[in-house]
This record gives structure tokens, sequence and C-alpha cells, in this order.
């Protein structure tokens, strides 16, 4: 006859796997949907950054000037005069024009930051300095080299330099973080002088 | 091992204590004597935070290397050892210090990092190794002693390529790309953008400035060269242009990076035929630029061009 304490281990696993299996599919059903909250945060955040937000139709339309790739050489920047509704805060301006730089142009081949990149915040220090922090994409996919680093680094120093005369100067950040270089060349460790814009009064 | 723990614990009465028991071997014992001593020992071979400043011009006698500050030590160990991690290069000796005699090759990239990747499957890392191979043979027919900071696939860290540029004296730094974009068959020389003037009162080059000394000497030495380029690809610039090289920063000697379009090309012979006419103008720059060498100082402000940082 089997003893009575291996019948009472025996039922107690018994009811253990009873109840495991009734609370699987329940468990598997939470998991899913704490991955769709997840990704639909994500994906929200994402819009809100890359859509032109910030700007309302009160704000008035001023000529902006944005650097992309030049027709003739594609290793120059040309500026593009677009009117846009721009804010007179110098943080929610920045933030709108360089959003606007990352839309691209209309012509993609004269992008100079990838389409898959985003602003994810910009802060500006009392000193004048202006801290851009870009999504991971602006590291991974910018193409390797001196010049292309260059050209899209400048893109953004150019157009902040045109459009925003509070910043002085900028640094770059990827996800929040100082990194080294963008793609392997360009030297992101410290900050990039922009010269005296002409003022540019809303 | 454990018999002999257990016949010394016989004789040592705290190591009956079985916690201690393991003092008694003579492998924990180095272990732990390692572990108190590695402070002292990360001290002298970690990188330097400063560059031993090249005022070449003052006599040996005249600048003792002084061993009362760590800082010293550690730039006097800069200057006299060679960085034993490159086992791979004919260091020279016996060299004259204010004479241009060395040249510092270095292949950007390797190992886990292949640079630009093209869509016909170049990868950078690949091409300026042969770049490299090519460049360096032109150095030494005009007598120059060449220094690789990688032979093989492999991929120091930026301050480790620095590192073996500024253990030498009288040399000048080369880095080899191969850009992404760019037209094809055209090579581009960039320097190093303006870096803030030195006011050391040691006399000792920041490490994370360490070109801001030579930029002057760069700008030649890339005017040179990009000009003996030009000739050879048309299309490429005519004067060095200025950006900010992270490779480029922390090199104590005129350093120029030179960068060849592009991986985009259809097949790998398109850039290995240029090859030969980059080497030879390397190289020929190179020659042009020695009569201009001179050692500079901390003290040497940069030249007044107008760009970043």
């Amino acid at each position: 006859m089997t003893p009575r304490w291996r019948v009472w281990i025996i039922a107690a696993l018994a009811s253990a796997v009873v109840v495991a299996a009734v609370y699987f599919p329940s468990l598997r059903n939470h998991v899913k949907q704490a991955a769709k909250i997840t990704q639909q945060t994500e994906e929200q955040a994402r819009r809100e950054l890359t859509l032109p937000f910030l700007s309302s139709s009160n704000e008035p339309r001023i000529k902006t000037k944005l650097f992309w790739a030049s027709h003739a050489d594609d290793e120059a920047l040309t500026p593009v005069t677009v009117e846009l509704p721009l804010s007179n805060d110098p943080v929610l301006r920045a933030k709108q024009v360089l959003n606007t730089l990352l839309a691209g142009p209309v012509d993609s081949e004269l992008r100079t930051l990838p389409p898959d990149a985003a602003l994810l915040e910009f802060y500006l220090l009392p000193d004048g300095t202006g801290i851009a922090d870009f999504s991971e994409a602006l590291a991974t996919s910018t193409p390797s080299g001196i010049a292309s680093e260059q050209l899209a680094v400048e893109s953004i120093a150019r157009t902040l330099e045109a459009n925003v005369p509070q910043v002085k100067c900028l640094k770059i950040l990827i996800h929040g973080q100082e990194v080294d270089t963008l793609a392997g060349h360009l030297d992101l460790t410290g900050t990039f002088a922009l010269s005296p814009a002409p003022a540019k009064k809303p | 091992m454990l018999l002999y723990v257990r016949k010394v614990s016989l004789r040592i009465p705290v190591l009956h204590f079985p916690a201690l028991r393991h003092l008694a071997c003579p492998l924990c014992l180095a272990g732990i004597l390692l572990a108190l001593a590695a402070p002292l020992l990360w001290q002298f071979m970690s990188p330097a935070s400063y560059v031993l400043a090249r005022n070449l011009s003052a006599p040996k006698t005249q600048s003792p290397a002084t061993t009362d500050s760590p800082i010293r030590a550690t730039a006097a160990f800069q200057q006299n050892a060679p960085p034993s991690r490159s086992p791979l290069n004919n260091f020279p000796t016996n060299i004259q210090n204010n004479v241009l005699n060395t040249v510092v090759l270095d292949p950007a990239h390797g190992g886990t990092d292949p640079g630009a990747r093209g869509t016909a499957g170049i990868r950078e890392s690949e091409v300026v190794l042969e770049f490299t191979a090519q460049i360096r043979r032109a150095l030494e027919s005009q007598g120059f002693q060449v220094v690789q900071t990688r032979l093989g696939d492999e991929n120091p860290s930026f301050d480790d390529r620095s590192a073996m540029a500024n253990a030498q004296r009288g040399a000048v730094f080369v880095t080899v790309h191969i850009s992404s974009t760019g037209l094809p068959g055209t090579a581009r020389v960039y320097i190093n953008d303006d870096l803030p003037p030195i006011n050391d009162p040691t006399g000792l080059i920041p490490w994370d400035q360490a070109q801001a000394p030579f930029l002057g000497l760069s700008r030649k030495l890339g005017d040179i060269v990009q000009g003996l380029l030009s000739q050879k690809f048309k299309g490429s610039p005519d004067t060095v242009q200025t950006a900010a090289v992270r490779q480029l920063r922390t090199t104590a000697a005129p350093a120029i990076a030179v960068e060849i379009s592009s991986v985009s090309v259809e097949k790998r012979e398109d850039l290995d035929r240029m090859a030969p006419g980059v080497a030879d103008a390397i190289a020929r720059g190179i020659v042009t630029f020695k009569p201009s060498y001179v050692v500079a100082t901390a003290a040497t402000p940069p030249p007044p061009t107008g760009a970043q940082r």
C-alpha cells in the first residue's frame, strides 16, 4: 500500500498542475497585452516627436532656412527656405526646425540625416550651449565616413545657426549619452561652435 | 593542495578557522598580493592623460624626467617605452629627434568594426589594409621608417592608435579611410578642426588636445598631399579640408586623414586601381613636407582658421 505522505505529495503536485493549466492562458494574455502597450507607447512617443508638434496656427509663419545636400555636389550643403510657423521660445523653435530637417526634403536623395532618426529632446543651457539628443538611428544609419558624418552634423549646426540665434554652440547626444563618434569618424565628444547668425526676428 | 593546507593549518592556530584556511594556499596569497599591487600597476599601465611636451630643442640635460609626480612619471613612461601591445612594427631606433624620419600609418577600423560597407560587399576595413601596404612600400622606398597601427583584422582603440604615434619622435601620422559617399575616384585629405590653445604651466600637452600644437604643420602637410592627389584624381579638392576627426585629436604629431571615395563602386578593382596613385602622392607629399618639419611645443599657438570646437 502506498504510504500516506506519498499520496499527499502526489495530490499536491496534481493540484499544482491543474492550477498552472488554468492560470497559464491568462498569464499569456497578460504578457501579450503588456507588450502591446509598450509598443503603442513607443510608437506614440515617436510620432509625437517626429510630427510638427508644438506649432499652432496662432504662430506667425517665418521664412526658415534648412540645410540639405546640394543638387550639384552631394558633399556640400545648400540652404532651402521654407515658411514654417515657429515659436518665439528658442527651445521650441530648435525642436521645430530640427524636426523639419529630420523629416527631409521633397527629394529624398538630398537628405542629410537618416529617415529613421528622431530628435528625442533639445536643451538650451544659459551659456548658449544647445544640447540635441537624437535617437540611436542617427548613429547607426548615418553612412560611415568623414564626409558623410560631417555633412550630417553640419546640416544640424547650420540650420540651428540660421534659425535659432540663441544657440551659440551645439552638443550632440545619442539616446541621452555622450558618444565618441557619430558613425566611427566624426568626434562628438566636444561641442560645435555656431558662428553668430544674422538675427531673424519673428 | 588540500593536504598541504591541512598540514599548514595544524601548525598555525588561526587557520583552524575554516574561512581563513584558504589563506595558506600560496596561489591565494599571490592573488591577494596582486590585488593589493593592482592600483600601483594601473598607475603605470593606464593610458596617460598627458603627452610629453615635445620641446626637443632644449638639451636633454635640461629636461630630466622627474618621478616625484605621477603625471610626469607616466609621461616619461610614454616617452621611453613604445606601447608593448604593438609587437607588429619595427620601431625605429637611433633616430634624430628633430628630423622627420618616421611615418605612422593607420588603416582605419578593423576587427568587429568593418567601417563603410558597399552594396557590392566592399568593406572599408579590408580595403584600407591594401592601401596601407602600398603606401608603406612607397614610403620605405623613400627611406622612411614605417609604423602601422594594425597589420591584420583587429581594431585597436582610437587612443591605442594615437599612443603608437605619440611614442615616436620625428613622426607624422596618416590615417587611411574609404568613404561611403562622394564622387568615386576622388580623394580628400582632412586635418582636425581648431582646438583650444593649450595653457598648461607644466608644459605638458593634454592627451585630449594632443593635436593642438601640431595643427599648423598638419595643415601644411595636408595641403601638399591634397595638391598631389588632386593632380592624380580629377574632381578631388585642391586644398585640405577640416573636420572633427576623432582619431586626429589625440595624436601629438602632424596628422592627416586621407579618405578615398568610395565603397559604393561596383567592383573592388576600381578602388584597388587608385592605391598606387594614393601611395605615391602620400609618399611624395611627405618628402616635400620633410624640410618644413619642426618640433612643435605646447606653447605653439594653433593657426587662426575659423572652424569648430
